[in-house]
């Protein structure tokens, strides 16, 4: 048998949605993890109940890459609708595992076939008729936990773990996982190089845990107290973790909350709602997807020229229109950047990690108080709905920053000669009050319509320029307060710029392009409106790589924009927008193809 | 004008606002006149209001009471959406909305009906004139079938009835009155305001601009010749001793929730505020009749607001700090290694 490959493959399941196999998925992936193994995992997942194909990819590096990686090593396949598929996909020196049922003319002889009686093992040794469809998936558990060499122990592990609500489950579980992994004890011959083996140093104290999940978490630790929602994919989760969350965290001894989160009869509803409450002076939020954001374009022209606070999270999925629901992409950047009519201009936060998920969650609040404006937070269906590793999150440090708000004792001390959208500081930021503050100056009277200095109704010419000026440089000058780009320079020729998710498929690119002889440095944006420090890292490099999981090159038009003529020829952009995750190695090719042609 | 002050210290002058823009004559300008006097004969203090409105005509006229007071003129139809989150933002707010027809009926009508549902803490008074009176005379949801807009075109679609969605709905307080009525009009006024859950006042209001004229349903003239009171209201603030100046009659005391009574007469012996149906039943009939119902059709208190319902907490949740926001840090650190 060939040399063995330790703790280094990418193992995909080819299964049915609705059938049970995201637990199964999920037992192998906490099995894995408990023994020391990085694990990146990736559930491909139709949009529809049940009934349709879903994969489960299962990439697991000695490293802890985290990004996806094109084909997979290691095939389940459990889905006949799929079968040809799925066995084209197998890289030579794989294995499959598969029905046995399912037809082998014509096979492959760079793989290995690993024929399993799966139909059969369910109908004859699980007991359980109401139970046999979901633990038919656990038979596959057994049969790769066995192959790969995973010791049982960390599999129950696993089923302690996926289950810990249901310990009543654990038991009949791990029996049909012990089926599986029987019929390859008698059974079936090793011939692939693939195995397991427990690590230490890579995944201590680290946590597992979702984008959506992280978000939530920070959102109550902001300090949130109205949120509203409509559910769609890939959004619901972060809403509906913040609803559990807030059950534990959130109800007082007499069964009262400290928070209200609401269930809206729409998008527009749902962003009006936490309009409303960011008015009366609440931390308020609400998530979405891209048709979501749509609607939500002529609050957020609101909530900008009235300036107003909100959070509104945005998790990206394909478009355009409904696209494809349950497909990641980063392709609201521009729309979220300028939402609305007229002249606007957003903060934009991107998270490029579950940690920072959590962080900007938090952020978030600060920053739209700080500013009183919406601030957008982008992610994706990959950050949010997939599990990543993880440090665990930070205990925050400072306390809320609430903005510049008037209370009825600044207003005495000001004997209520104050203004709504005065500049007082220079800043652009004026002072607000909340309504219910106690003294006869506090009331003004908020609106979307043209305002003065004192928030009085005025269509006079000077006092709309004066106005949309300030609030221009406003935002302007909220560039050094946002998440600053995080660099990583070292003199190299070729920089490359990304942001969001695509992070982990730049780090892995990196060390690939370094053992091809290519080094390159890396500027991660965080946010938008873009840190100085993005024209001079242009300036720094001869050639610089802006990559982005979307048609048009969104946030490379919007890097352009702001980059002088004699260094906008510096830039290239690279695209990858196939609604699936992007790997390394659609950074690499194409860099090294635009690389290879004389400047 | 009375420079009486009332409970809360103030004159009546203390509840107007800047003048309005509006055009002389306007039902909308009564309506700002009716409200102004409610709220000052309430009592209510000016910090605890929150004046809402979408746009439109209806929605310009929060600016023209009140002065004080905190209002926020949002966007068309979506005055709903804000006002719920304002409204759990700080419960101790007073929210009155003031919209149209247009605002509430047409573009509007999907929040409005699920303001109702939630039974959203807020005074929501919808001055009605069958027309879009700021962008220059279209129709409107509630213009009557076979109205007549001045230049001619006639409106061949059914009305929608805001009160009848709102009963369809389950409202708990549903009232129409009449921008003209001020004796009718003002104690509803008050009743709504005083009331928790959604409260919902169509003032039927002509627009001397675009539809008063003859061929509208709408217009002083016809509301005058048609017009049928269901009872006679008065409101009694908790405040004031009971005036006896009414014709003798049957009579029918609720309790408000703010210990205050709503006092209502029966003009029409079967006629019961509290019966949903019935309710709905005379409004399809004087709308076969053609007739204008006023008064207070339905009020029910025993209904939870949303607020309540949804158990949030008594003090205002604008005020809550990092201590009743965050989870403590031993908790915190436990909770993520949850995920580990």
């Amino acid at each position: 048998m060939s040399a063995q490959v330790i703790n280094d493959l990418v193992f995909q399941a080819a299964t049915v949605n609705g059938s049970g196999s995201q637990s199964a998925n999920l037992v192998l992936t906490r099995a894995i993890f408990s023994m020391g193994i990085p694990v990146a995992p990736k559930n491909v997942f139709p949009s529809n109940i049940e009934g349709l194909p879903t994969w489960y990819q299962l990439r697991v590096t000695p490293e802890g890459y985290q990004a996806r990686k094109g084909d997979p090593d290691l095939v389940v396949a459990l889905n006949p609708a799929t079968w040809s598929n799925d066995l084209k996909s197998i890289r030579p020196g794989g294995a499959v595992i598969h029905e046995e049922a399912y037809s082998t003319a014509d096979p492959r002889t760079d793989i290995t076939y690993y024929p399993v009686p799966f139909a059969k093992l369910a109908k004859t040794q699980i007991e359980s008729d109401a139970l046999r469809k979901q633990l038919t998936n656990l038979i596959y558990v057994g049969v790769v936990a066995k192959l790969l060499e995973i010791p049982f122990e960390a599999i129950e592990h696993g089923i302690r773990r996926v289950f810990q609500t249901k310990p009543k489950a654990w038991e009949v579980n791990i029996d049909a996982v012990r089926v599986g992994w029987r019929y390859c004890e008698e059974n079936l011959q090793k011939n692939d190089p693939f195995v397991l083996r427990p690590m230490t140093g890579k995944t201590d104290g680290m946590i597992l845990i979702e984008g959506n999940q992280a978000a939530a978490i920070g959102t109550l630790m902001g300090g949130c107290t109205v949120a509203a929602w409509y559910p769609i994919t890939p959004s619901s989760s972060l809403c509906e973790n913040l609803i559990a969350y807030s059950d534990r965290f959130r109800v007082g001894a007499d069964g009262s909350k400290r928070i209200a989160i609401v269930q809206a009869e729409d998008e527009l509803a749902a962003v009006g709602m936490a309009i409303g409450a960011g008015w009366a002076g609440a931390r308020a939020m609400t998530s979405t997807s891209g048709p979501g954001l749509s609607l939500m374009a002529e609050f957020a022209g609101l909530a900008y020229y009235a300036e107003i606070p909100v959070v509104i999270w945005d998790i990206q999925r394909v478009g355009p229109s409904t696209g494809l629901p349950t497909r990641t992409a980063q392709a609201d950047v521009a729309f979220a950047f300028t939402l609305s009519h007229g002249d606007t201009k957003h903060i934009v936060l991107l998270p490029g990690s579950v940690a920072e998920c959590y962080e900007f969650g938090m952020a978030a609040f600060d920053l739209a108080d700080r500013f009183q404006t919406p601030v957008f937070v982008l992610s994706d269906l990959d950050l949010g709905m997939n599990l990543w590793m993880s440090k665990p999150f930070d205990y925050p440090e400072a306390p809320f920053d609430r903005g510049k708000v008037l209370s009825a004792e600044d207003l005495e001390r000001l004997h209520g000669d104050w203004g709504r959208y005065r500049d007082v500081d220079g800043d652009g930021i004026p002072y607000r009050t909340l309504p219910g503050t106690d003294h006869p100056a506090a009331g003004y009277f908020t609106r979307g319509s043209g305002h003065d200095e004192n928030a009085k109704y005025t269509e006079a010419a000077d006092a709309y320029r004066r106005n949309l000026d300030r609030i221009g440089r406003k935002l302007d000058g909220s560039r050094p307060a946002l998440p600053q780009p995080v660099i990583q320079q070292s003199g190299s020729e070729v920089g490359i710029i990304a942001f969001g998710s695509s992070d982990v498929a730049v780090v892995e690119a990196r060390e690939l392009l370094s053992g091809q002889g290519l080094r390159t440095d890396y500027l991660r944006l965080r946010a938008l409106p873009l840190a100085e420090s993005v024209v001079e890292f242009i300036r720094d490099h001869q050639r610089v790589y802006v990559v982005e999981q979307n048609r048009d090159g969104q946030v490379y038009d919007l890097i352009r924009l702001e980059t002088p003529p004699d260094l906008v020829g510096r830039l290239r952009s690279i695209r990858n927008y196939d609604g699936q995750p992007i790997p390394a190695e659609a950074i690499t090719r194409p860099l090294l193809e635009l690389e290879a042609v004389p400047a | 004008m009375s420079l009486t002050l009332n409970r809360a210290g103030l004159s009546r002058d203390a509840y107007k606002g800047v003048a309005t823009t509006l055009c002389a004559g306007c039902g909308h300008n009564s309506i700002t006149n009716h409200l102004i006097k409610a709220l000052y004969e309430l009592g209510v203090e000016p910090h605890r209001l929150a004046k809402m409105s979408g746009i439109g005509c209806s929605s310009k006229t929060p600016a023209y009471f009140v002065e004080t007071a905190h209002g926020f003129n949002g966007v068309h139809g979506r005055m709903p959406a804000l006002t719920t989150g304002a409204q759990l933002a700080n419960r101790n707010l007073i929210m009155l909305g003031v919209s149209g027809d247009g605002d509430s009926m047409s573009i509007g009508l999907g929040q409005f009906m699920h303001l109702v549902r939630r039974n959203v803490d807020c005074t929501l008074v919808i001055e009605d004139n069958g027309t879009y009176g700021l962008t220059k005379g279209q129709f409107s949801a509630t213009a009557d079938i076979g109205s007549v807009q001045k230049k001619g075109q006639v409106n061949t679609f059914q009305p929608i009835d805001p009160c009848a969605v709102a009963l369809t709905l389950g409202c708990s307080f549903v009232a129409r009155s009449f921008s003209g009525d001020g004796k009718q009009l003002v104690p509803l006024i008050k009743a709504a305001l005083s009331h928790r859950g959604t409260a919902v006042l169509d003032v039927i209001s002509p627009c001397v601009t675009f539809n008063d004229h003859d061929g509208s349903t709408k217009s002083y003239s016809w509301v005058k010749e048609h017009e049928e009171a269901i009872q006679e209201v008065d409101f009694i603030p908790f405040f004031q001793e009971i005036q006896a100046d009414y014709e003798p009659g049957t009579l029918h005391s609720v309790e408000m929730p703010d210990g205050s009574h709503l006092l209502l007469k029966k003009l029409s012996e079967d006629y019961d505020p509290s019966d949903r149906i019935r309710a709905m039943r005379m409004i399809e009939q004087s709308r076969e009749r053609g007739q204008l119902l006023t008064g207070l059709l339905y009020l029910d208190e025993s209904m939870a607001d949303f607020a309540s319902h949804e158990k949030v907490t008594s003090g205002a949740l604008r005020d809550l700090g990092e201590g009743d926001l965050r989870i403590p840090r031993e908790p915190f650190d436990k909770f993520i290694g949850e995920f580990a």
